[in-house]
């Protein structure tokens, strides 16, 4: 069967990010930009699926303007076999992606899907759950353990009160969570290799998606500044404090 | 562990800095069949890369003749130059040496620089990988250099594979150019192997420690670069900072130095906030924010410190060979000079045999020979040094006789007999209140599962000499807070190595009185990530 | 007058204060507010949300189906019930999480996530980038607004409301793709440090891995987690994954208790989104006291046996 793995490139998780004095969004000027991290560990779960014999291609599919073929090439390096960029300079919200990548399940007819649960600029935890809705198709999302067995997979997700496992019919979309695995580094001759490995570029708009955004962002602030509280002389005046602010 | 991998190239260069970039450019400019790799420690071209920096253009304009047209993301044209003596409350304007005339010059992200030339070496067919550390030589059967073996990653730091163990490559090249930058650790070896140094002086060198503010609008004024001396350091110090006014409501400003300072509880971070706490900075800074901040050694020794640059299989290019001229406060310029010097010589024949003779014999190193006897000048204190620097400059060096220089880690004074000048250091109000908050601002990253990549050649002695000698000057001389010295658990004191903290500025290595730190690279794609820097 | 659907969260046996806090969030939006409670026998737990203060009124849909909160099964339900209103909201627990989107791709929208603050009807703010920005997000006006709530950000509503129930039969065909397996709940009597309310953190000050155990007493005596800064973890005080900060967890409990802790701001990184910050430390100059919202200059070791005396 074949896996598509979705990825989005994003500002690195080491960056200090920082909001424009003037609101408009997030300073990018010389930022490092990746592969979202869970992403990538969305991608290597498919490639060990593929090392396990349950799959026979992964293809990585990114949703964006030319600059996300950096990222695209770096999933080629870690192993998938072939990349598609869904092209659009628009700055898509997830009900968008997910009918993109609708169009290319039409396409491509594959097994799995998988996403990082999450992408760390936008934290919306949304388009692998609408992709499942509009295909049809089982969601298992915050994987932590996933078992392909023929047609069937068993997936351990991790939720709040603790571990769930549900069992799901193939074709689904899986998202991961941190705890699924640990993403394989990259072969400097594999970087060589994935020069050569096919990067195919599809207009959105030839697609047939019709993206509509009916949500606007704006007004980018700084999160609330913690300032300096109260002191207390001793445990008892603590104690009290913490009872009236009713913690205790 | 298995055979490595092996990738053959005609060229491996060791460092994306300004030097390694300029080599692999007009390597494929001039022969666009070689096959030519730069490997880069850093997860991304420019995240190391840390300087003032004021460039002069004119190699620029040889290497990359449309640049102009189409510039670095930071460019701004130089307008005015000031050079003030400080004191701790008042100023003195002195007279702008001409070596800090910068008209025509740029001020520059050196960071940004080489992010911005990276993708046109890639244009030429250059293969650039960054995130790959070479951690050590590779040699060929006869002894020359042939190569270099890339770090093996997931590697515990129990020193055991992890479950992301990856084997690193070797790559085989004829020529391996190093472009690592002062104190390479890789050029480090290769010097001692080779006795590059025997018939050179010691090489000297500096800290160097930076932040970028975006400060209150109006505050900058574009154009305007400024250095100081004097006041926060005390004669026997060298040192001084640049001020240097960018677009978009930012200012570099860093301050400098000399590893061959004396007193054994000096704090060059210190000095450093100290500084920013002047009343003609602190009005800059003051309701500013910090976008990123950093530090990382400076080479100082010039004509004198210049060792052998070549050896069987290899040359030593930029600051990693040691070329900047430090009274013009400028390397950029001389990397990139030399990285296309090197470029002509393998092109031409296809090997680094007579490299040295033919950098010697080059503009590059007649830069260095007028000013060489400045720096080392002001080893007999600060006023002795300007009068010297002042000479020399109106004589451009042609007084005969070359002034010795020491090696810095012998300079530093023991506790035992030795009275630290007045400081006359001031409470501070300014961010960052100390090391670690500072680091943050380097956003450097070290999986801390891995080996320490700072290793203590003879453990014992940080506790049983250097607390009673030195007081432990590393916890002091490191600008990231890596090293301290904490309560043992049975009693007594250890030293702590917080490796993740590090950000690969070189000058624990240099600067330990014994001699005992050795710099390794950790596994490739840690360390900072400067932006803008 | 808008109307606002809430789906319930919750176990089979009782109400998840995470409703509560979304009535709280519906209240700011202004509207009438209903809840839907799914599952198998949800009696008790459909009482509990019609004692919820300012609620309307409590559908439930009761069906063997609906037992595990599956969102392939949920989703379609909810759509059935969300005709007829204009707000459907749940919290952003990892149950809305997991449902609500499927809901809002149902509906054709887009679904505002995290909302920690309502501007007006259709405007509200939310974290993005880990919590280092904070936007606006507007919905356009004419489609249903799917959202989920930061619990974090709201108050749980009191229970002394007196909604009335219905019941609706389930409107949707059973998916068989999707089936529940079961849940494993956390081993051990401690809360998970990463989801734990509260959060009891001891720093270098700690001194020693058996000094450790005093902080894991009080901890078991409040109920809380444990975590740990990272110098007490590089001193080998405590495991690893006790570590709260930059490169260890980001924590957001209602109350957390840092003894011995500088506040380096790699740590203050990991907990600037706590309810309630308190910092015990000997040093009074330590950074942490500019970020605490409570601060105790004193000896943790003597501090803490008061601590639990006075706690009992």
């Amino acid at each position: 069967m074949k896996i598509l793995v979705g990825i989005k490139r994003v500002v690195d998780y080491n960056v200090r990010v920082r909001v424009l004095p003037d609101g408009s969004g997030v300073d990018k000027d010389g930022v490092k930009m990746s592969v979202n991290p869970f992403d990538e560990i969305a991608l290597e779960e498919a490639l060990r699926i593929k090392e396990a014999g349950n799959a026979d291609e992964v293809i990585v599919v990114s949703v964006g303007g030319d600059e996300c073929q950096q990222q695209l090439r770096t999933g080629l390096a870690m192993g998938a076999d072939r990349a598609i960029q869904v092209q659009t300079g628009q700055s898509l919200q997830p009900l968008g992606v997910a009918q993109a990548f609708l169009k290319i399940i039409e396409r491509e007819d594959p097994g799995l899907v998988i996403f990082g649960k999450q992408a760390i600029d936008d934290d919306n935890s949304q388009t692998g759950q609408m992709l499942a809705a509009l295909w049809e198709r089982p969601q298992a999302t915050f994987a932590s353990k996933l078992n392909i067995d023929g047609q069937v997979a068993t997936v351990t997700r991790e939720v709040d009160a603790g571990l769930e496992t549900v069992e799901i019919d193939l074709p689904a979309v899986v998202t991961v969570d941190l705890r699924l695995n640990e993403p394989r580094f990259v072969k400097l001759p594999d970087i060589m290799k994935a020069k050569r490995k096919p990067l195919d570029v599809l207009p959105l708009d030839e697609l047939g998606v019709a993206a509509e955004s009916t949500l606007s962002v704006s007004h980018f602030a700084p999160p609330p500044q913690r300032g300096k509280g109260i002191m207390v002389e001793d445990a008892a005046q603590l104690v009290q404090e913490l009872k009236n602010r009713g913690l205790l | 562990m298995s055979e490595r991998e092996i990738m053959e190239y005609d060229v491996i260069i060791v460092g994306a800095g300004p030097a390694g970039l300029s080599c692999a450019t007009r390597l494929k400019q001039l022969k666009p069949d070689l096959m030519v790799a730069v490997i880069e420690k850093a997860s991304e071209i420019g995240a190391h890369i840390l300087s003032g920096a004021v460039i002069e253009p004119g190699p620029l304009d040889q290497l990359l003749p449309g640049w102009r047209d189409n510039p670095p993301p930071v460019c701004v044209p130089v307008e005015k130059d000031e050079l003030w003596l400080l004191s701790r409350t008042g100023r003195r304007r002195l007279p702008t040496p001409p070596q800090q005339k910068n008209h025509g010059n740029f001020t520059v992200s050196l960071g940004a620089l080489c992010a911005w030339m990276a993708p046109q070496a890639e244009a030429l067919g250059v293969d650039l990988f960054p995130g790959f550390a070479a951690s050590e030589i590779r040699f060929t059967d006869d002894g020359a250099v042939g190569g270099v073996i890339i770090g093996d990653m997931g590697i515990g730091q129990d020193g055991q594979p992890k479950d992301t163990y990856m084997q690193g490559i070797e790559i085989h090249a004829p020529v391996t150019v190093l472009s690592e930058g002062c104190r390479g650790h890789l050029s480090k070896q290769l010097i001692r192997r080779y006795e590059l140094d025997k018939d050179a002086q010691p090489q000297t060198y500096g800290i160097g420690m930076k932040e970028l503010w975006r400060v209150q609008p109006g505050k900058s004024k574009p154009g305007l670069v400024q250095h100081t001396t004097g006041w926060p350091l005390d004669s026997k110090t060298y040192g001084g900072s640049f001020v240097y006014h960018l677009d978009k409501d930012r200012i570099a400003v860093g301050f400098v130095c000399g590893l061959d300072y004396e007193d054994p509880e000096f704090f060059p971070f210190e000095a450093f906030q100290q500084f920013k706490h002047h009343p003609m900075i602190h009005e800059l800074l003051e309701d500013g924010e910090i976008l990123s901040s950093g530090a990382r050694a400076i080479v100082e020794g010039g004509y004198q410190s210049l060792p052998r640059t070549e050896m069987p299989g290899a040359l030593l290019i930029g600051d990693a060979a040691g070329l900047l001229n430090v009274p013009k406060v400028k390397g950029t310029h001389q990397a990139i000079k030399s990285g296309m010097l090197a470029a002509e010589h393998i092109a031409a024949g296809a090997s680094a045999e007579g490299f040295d003779a033919r950098l010697r014999d080059s503009d590059i190193v007649r830069e260095l020979y007028k000013v060489r006897n400045i720096r080392p000048a002001f080893n007999k204190g600060f006023w002795r040094g300007m009068i010297r620097a002042a000479f020399e400059t109106a004589t451009a060096g042609r007084w005969p006789g070359t002034l010795p220089v020491h090696a810095d880690h012998a300079c530093l004074r023991k506790l035992d007999g030795y009275t630290a000048p007045e400081r006359d250091w001031v409470d501070r109000d300014l961010p960052p209140r100390d090391r670690l908050a500072s680091v943050y601002f380097a956003a450097t990253e070290h999986d801390e599962d891995q080996p320490i990549h700072l290793q203590i050649l003879e453990p014992d002695v940080c506790t049983n000499r250097c607390s009673r000698e030195f007081d432990n000057p590393c916890t002091r001389f490191c600008p990231a807070q890596v090293y301290e010295m904490v309560e043992a658990e049975d009693a007594g004191r250890r030293l702590q190595i917080n490796a993740a903290n590090c950000v690969h500025c070189k000058t624990c290595d240099i600067k330990d009185p014994y001699q005992i730190i050795n710099w390794v690279t950790p596994e490739g794609g840690s360390g900072p990530n400067y932006q803008n820097m | 007058m808008s109307k606002i659907l809430i789906i319930a969260e919750h176990d089979g046996e009782a109400l998840n204060i995470s409703t509560a806090k979304c009535v709280s969030c519906a209240q700011a939006i202004g509207g009438s507010i209903d809840i839907a409670v799914l599952g198998n026998g949800v009696n008790a737990v459909a009482a509990e949300a019609a004692a919820l203060d300012a609620v309307g009124s409590v559908i439930a849909v009761d069906a063997e189906h609906l037992a595990a909160p599956l969102a392939a099964n949920w989703a379609p339900e909810v759509l059935n019930l969300a005709a007829s209103y204009d707000y459907v909201l749940g919290p952003s627990t990892t149950f809305g999480r997991d449902l609500m989107p499927r809901i809002a791709a149902l509906a054709g929208v887009n679904q505002v996530s995290d909302i920690m603050e309502v501007n007006g009807p259709r405007s509200f703010k939310r974290p993005i980038y880990a919590g280092n920005a904070i936007v606006d997000v507007e919905a356009a006006e004419g489609n249903i607004v799917v959202a989920t709530v930061r619990t974090a950000s709201w108050q749980a509503v009191g229970s002394s409301g007196n909604a009335s129930v219905s019941q609706r039969e389930s409107g949707a065909v059973p998916v068989t793709h999707t089936r529940y397996v079961g849940m494993e709940t956390e081993g051990g009597d401690r809360p998970d440090l990463q989801s734990a309310v509260r959060v009891v953190s001891g720093g270098r000050g700690v001194g020693s891995e058996d000094n450790f155990e005093i902080l894991y007493k009080l901890a078991d005596k409040l109920g809380a987690g444990v975590g740990a800064s990272r110098a007490a973890v590089d001193a080998g005080y405590c495991p690893n994954d006790m570590q709260v900060g930059q490169t260890g967890k980001i924590i957001a409990p209602d109350l957390y208790l840092a003894f011995g802790i500088s506040g380096a701001i790699q740590h203050i990184t990991g907990i600037k989104d706590a309810g309630t910050i308190v910092a015990i430390n000997k040093d009074s100059e330590a950074p942490i006291f500019e970020v605490a919202d409570i601060g105790l200059v004193g000896d943790l070791f003597q501090v803490i046996p008061e601590l639990e005396k006075l706690i009992g």
